[in-house]
């Protein structure tokens, strides 16, 4: 049994058919990959991970819990952290600041109005936010705005401000879109590290193959709606299906 | 049966300027999405190019009567306007009857005009800033057209009567085969359904038959891929900001009639066609129309004495003023889209 | 005192320092001088600074803060003058029952709208609170004349039960106090051409600016307020850092309609009376302007955004055309009236386009208000000086002074 487990997944938009029969599991404390061209569904997936599609028929359990139809902090209040495509942060605080905000928020995302408390006089709070800028080695740049940092920087900023809560899944959708090569080996390195760490499930969906195989130890390749291929890194490699997905028949 | 037609009808003028107004703030929004605040300002120049029109036509020589003197003891003072001494006593006494309708004519070109300049004078530099940032600027522009009105026509609302032909009620009922006097219903409230209409299908129908219109409703839907065509999007755009102003100014010219224009009216039909227009559902040009005239009706029903009488049974007060509110909460907290609103306008 | 930072420490203190000699440093001219009209160093407007400061004070919690632009917040002040005024009329001129009144009848009222407008975001909520205002206006004006009295507004009566305070038998209406000390009374000092006033509704008004100051410092840098900008900045992260940002924003809701109760409670308390044009969305876009103006989302800002409106809505409504002709008498005859032709469309009863246009220049090239104003001339003073060109975060960009 993995930590995330996918049954029998089909969603179909009018005749569209975007996910058919997928099935996926996934094991706790490992980095599963998936991938898959263009259109292949993948977006289609992560969505019904996290609640904003509800797929027609088919179950997404999480630890136990169905992921269908929840509300993004119900998710995240049962253990599941998102990284973006684009890192979503708050750009107008500082970088110290985005780190302190999920470690205020309590993990049940209960209300509380401490409204007359000073945020610098909360010392094991603050130690805590400092700690984890430590982590991903940003503690230098604390007291910048976070929309002036680099590309890079935002996301081990996202990294930090994820890992805060101790997310027992990590969703990552695309975590090097965009980015330069060497922020790209930069994030690599910092995900590595983090897995190396504190063994924390993680999903990468990516199209990115020097990412996945430089991560991954699971990867499952989805084409067409379907996952046709869920296997090891070495023998993923110059399979003959995901040559074809990739390629194209079309090709020949 | 006969007082609800009544009721009906009576909802239908109100209606048609609801209707009208938020037709013009949906086509902005849509088109620009922009959130104008100044909306009803221009709903209510219209309604000042009409009381203009009648006064220009209303300009006069001065001629003295050298027989009859005033109570000072004066010479009396006999005023000709221009147009009777121009175009002869019937066709000039016509022009002046038919002066609000005549504006239209007179209203389109300042209209498209004032939108054009409040467009490309103003609200350009606004696309990229927040809504809040539309909001106020707006809202501000709001407050200065309303304050220039005041000084130059005063705090006092001016009395701008409909032609001879149409002063006056008729007997609707009698039309539709019902008995005598059972339905009275003033003529001028049914020409401004009948002008609403008009103005309301050919909006539809520019939008819906000319390449144009395609165009605009392909860029309300995706703008940056109708750039990427090579078309020039933004100059449609303005126009279709012009064409909104129109339509707002339209409707306040032919509504003068029926209430007599202040600096203030704008501002009282803004805020209930913004109720309108979220009602209706963001965006949605049907749901502007279809939830103008529904409220505008619900509002009549609201005032009828049966419903006033019934909810002094209650011991309630009577609910006529705030009707609109109350149903636009309803609205929003069962259809938080609106009625016809799509999914994904502006939901955050 | 560790519950403030020293920076915040000293701008409290710097704001009470002003608030207790404002009635010498509002009045700068001798009182028979020419320039005695631009005293502002009287009672009523002296109220009026401290009061609308409140309120803009509670409106940049909301705003400032969270970024929604609630379009009806005058609601709440017109709620916390009615409250206030009944409860002079039912229970004692005294003002602490009237104000406690007024802050929980105007809480639980934007509690109420809250609920329901938080619903929505973006335009939409700004439309429903401008719905809900003009609904409660509504309803003040006419539908609950038994309760507003209508047009006429709410007034003190010689028939009011006042069920705490001992039997009227002057014949006068009684006049607001706080524990026997009288509103309206005023202590005049004379210093030569100079005269002083001393009033007590002032200083009243002034102890509860500087509580809501207090209040509202503390909140800016709690978690709470950390919380409320957050919603401010991105609120896709906040959710998925598990937390609903709708019970954090209706509390930024209902503490500012609470401090707009305030702010309508000591309205009534300096003159007890209430009338529905209080709630009018004129009110409640004047008081955005005020925020604005000022500064949103610092803390110095709205209140020197409502001080500075409010001086200048006094002056400007003040100057007619003889003034004018007065000021330009130097110039020559045909000059003379075309500058006074020109001005006058923006003083006297223009003052509101004068207010109109004030907005549009502030939205288009200061949406910062007065603060960014000062912060961007001190840059340049700075810069001149040869500072360095990226200014520390902190200065620019955490919730100014």
């Amino acid at each position: 049994m993995g930590i995330l487990e996918v049954q029998n997944v089909n969603k179909s938009f009018g005749g569209l058919k975007a996910l058919q029969n997928v099935n996926l599991s996934i094991e706790e404390g490992t980095i599963h990959a998936i991938i898959g061209p263009n259109g292949a569904g993948k977006s289609t997936l992560l969505n019904c991970f996290v609640g904003k599609l509800i797929p027609d028929t088919g179950t997404v359990m999480f630890d136990g819990h169905s992921l269908l139809g929840r509300k993004p902090h119900e998710i995240n209040q049962i253990g599941v952290s998102r990284v973006f495509q684009t890192p979503e942060i708050f750009a107008d605080l500082t970088v110290l600041e985005n780190v302190l905000i999920p470690c205020f928020a309590k993990r049940d995302g209960a209300f509380t109005l401490n409204a007359l408390t000073r945020v610098s006089g909360e010392t094991d709070v603050q130690e805590k936010a400092e700690q984890m800028l430590i982590d991903v080695s940003m503690q230098d740049k604390k007291d910048m705005i976070a929309s002036s940092l680099s590309r890079g920087d935002k996301r081990r900023l996202e990294m930090a401000m994820c890992l805060s809560q101790d997310p027992k899944l990590l969703l990552l959708d695309e975590p090097t879109a965009g980015m330069a090569r060497a922020d790209t080996n930069n994030t690599i390195e910092l995900l590595a590290e983090i897995q190396d760490r504190r063994h924390i499930t993680m999903a990468v969906i990516e199209h990115d193959m020097h990412v996945v195989f430089s991560l991954a130890q699971k990867i499952s390749v989805l084409a067409q709606g379907t996952v046709i291929v869920e296997d090891l890194p070495e023998n993923i490699k110059g399979h003959p299906k995901v040559q074809e997905a990739y390629l194209g028949v079309a090709a020949s | 049966m006969d007082a609800l037609l009544l009721q009906i009808l009576n909802g239908l003028d109100k209606g048609s300027a609801y209707a009208l107004i938020a037709l013009g703030l949906t086509l902005i929004f849509g088109t620009l999405g922009v959130v104008n605040f100044a909306h009803g300002a221009l709903f209510m120049i219209g309604a000042f190019c009409a009381v203009t029109f009648s006064k220009i036509l209303n300009i006069s020589k001065i001629t003295l009567d050298p027989e009859k003197t005033n109570f000072l003891g004066k010479p009396l003072e006999i005023k000709t306007p221009y147009v009777i001494e121009w175009f002869g006593e019937s066709t000039g006494a016509a022009l002046i009857d038919w002066a609000v309708p005549l504006s239209i004519l007179f209203a389109i070109p300042v209209m498209l005009l004032v939108g054009y300049v409040m467009e490309r004078g103003l609200i350009k530099h606004f696309y990229k800033r927040p809504h809040a940032d539309q909001i106020l600027v707006t809202f501000g522009l709001a407050i200065v057209v309303g304050e220039l009105v005041k000084t130059s026509f005063g705090a006092n609302p001016i009395p701008t009567p409909a032609p001879e032909l149409f002063r006056g009620s008729f007997d609707f009922g009698v039309l539709i085969g019902m008995e005598a006097n059972a339905v009275i219903y003033p003529f001028w409230r049914l020409v401004y359904f009948g002008f609403s209409a008009v103005v309301i299908s050919s909006i539809f129908a520019f939008l819906q038959f000319t390449t144009f219109g395609m165009v605009v409703r392909a860029g309300m839907a995706d703008r940056e891929t109708v750039g990427l065509l090579g078309i020039d999007i933004d100059k449609r755009f303005t126009f279709m900001f012009g064409v909104a102003a129109a339509v707002a100014g339209l409707a306040g010219v032919m509504y003068t009639p029926i209430n007599s224009p202040n600096y203030n009216m704008g501002m009282d039909f803004l805020v209930l066609s913004f109720v309108v227009v979220v009602v209706g559902g963001m965006g949605s040009l049907p749901g502007a129309v279809l939830a103008g005239f529904m409220l505008g009706i619900l509002e009549s029903f609201a005032s009828m004495n049966e419903v006033k009488s019934f909810f002094e049974m209650l011991y309630l007060p009577s609910i006529d003023q705030i009707v609109i509110y109350l149903v636009a909460i309803i609205v929003l907290l069962v259809r938080p889209r609106g009625l016809m609103g799509r999914e994904g306008v502006m939901e955050d | 005192m560790n519950s403030l930072s020293k920076k915040d420490k000293a701008l409290l203190l710097f704001v009470a320092v002003m608030a207790l000699l404002a009635p010498f440093l509002l009045n700068p001219f001798p009182t028979d001088s020419a320039m005695a009209q631009f005293n502002a160093g009287y009672p009523d407007l002296m109220q009026r600074f401290a009061i609308f400061g409140i309120l803009a004070i509670g409106f940049n919690i909301l705003f400032g803060l969270t970024g929604y632009l609630s379009f009806g917040h005058a609601a709440f002040l017109g709620v916390g003058s009615y409250s206030a005024v009944w409860m002079l009329k039912l229970l004692s001129m005294n003002i602490i029952p009237a104000l406690i009144l007024s802050v929980i009848i105007a809480g639980l009222f934007s509690l109420l709208i809250g609920f329901i407008s938080l619903r929505r975001s973006g335009i939409y909520f700004s439309i429903l609170t401008l719905a809900f205002a003009q609904m409660s206006f509504s309803l003040a004006y006419s539908v609950l004349t038994p309760i507003t009295n209508g047009e006429t507004g709410l007034q003190l009566n010689l028939n009011d039960p006042r069920i705490l305070d001992a039997t009227n038998t002057t014949g006068n209406l009684p006049v607001t106090g706080l524990f026997g000390l009288e509103m309206r009374n005023t202590f005049t000092l004379d210093l030569g051409a100079w005269a002083f006033q001393f009033n007590v509704g002032y200083y009243v008004c002034a102890a509860f600016l500087l509580l809501a100051f207090y209040l509202s410092i503390r909140i800016f840098r709690s978690p709470f307020g950390l919380m409320l900008r957050a919603i401010k900045t991105n609120q896709t992260r906040l959710n998925y850092t598990g937390l609903n940002s709708r019970p954090y924003t209706l509390a930024a809701f209902v503490i500012s309609g609470m401090y707009a109760g305030l702010a309508g409670g000591l309205m009534a308390s300096m003159d007890p009376l209430a009338g529905a044009e209080r709630m009018q969305w004129t009110a409640s876009g004047e008081i955005v302007l005020m925020t604005i103006l000022g500064g949103t989302g610092t803390l110095l800002g709205p209140v020197l955004g409502a001080g500075f409106i409010k001086y200048f809505e006094n002056i400007f409504s003040k100057i007619n055309e003889t003034v004018l002709h007065s000021w330009f008498s130097f110039m020559p005859d045909g000059l003379n009236d075309a500058f006074v032709w020109v001005l006058h469309f923006f003083v006297g009863k223009g003052w509101h386009l004068t207010l109109g246009l004030l907005f549009m220049l502030i939205v288009t090239f200061l949406p910062g208000g007065l603060m960014e104003g000062w912060e961007r001339i001190r840059d340049k003073i700075r810069g001149g000086k040869g500072g360095g060109k990226n200014p520390p975060a902190e200065a620019t960009k955490t919730p100014a002074e």
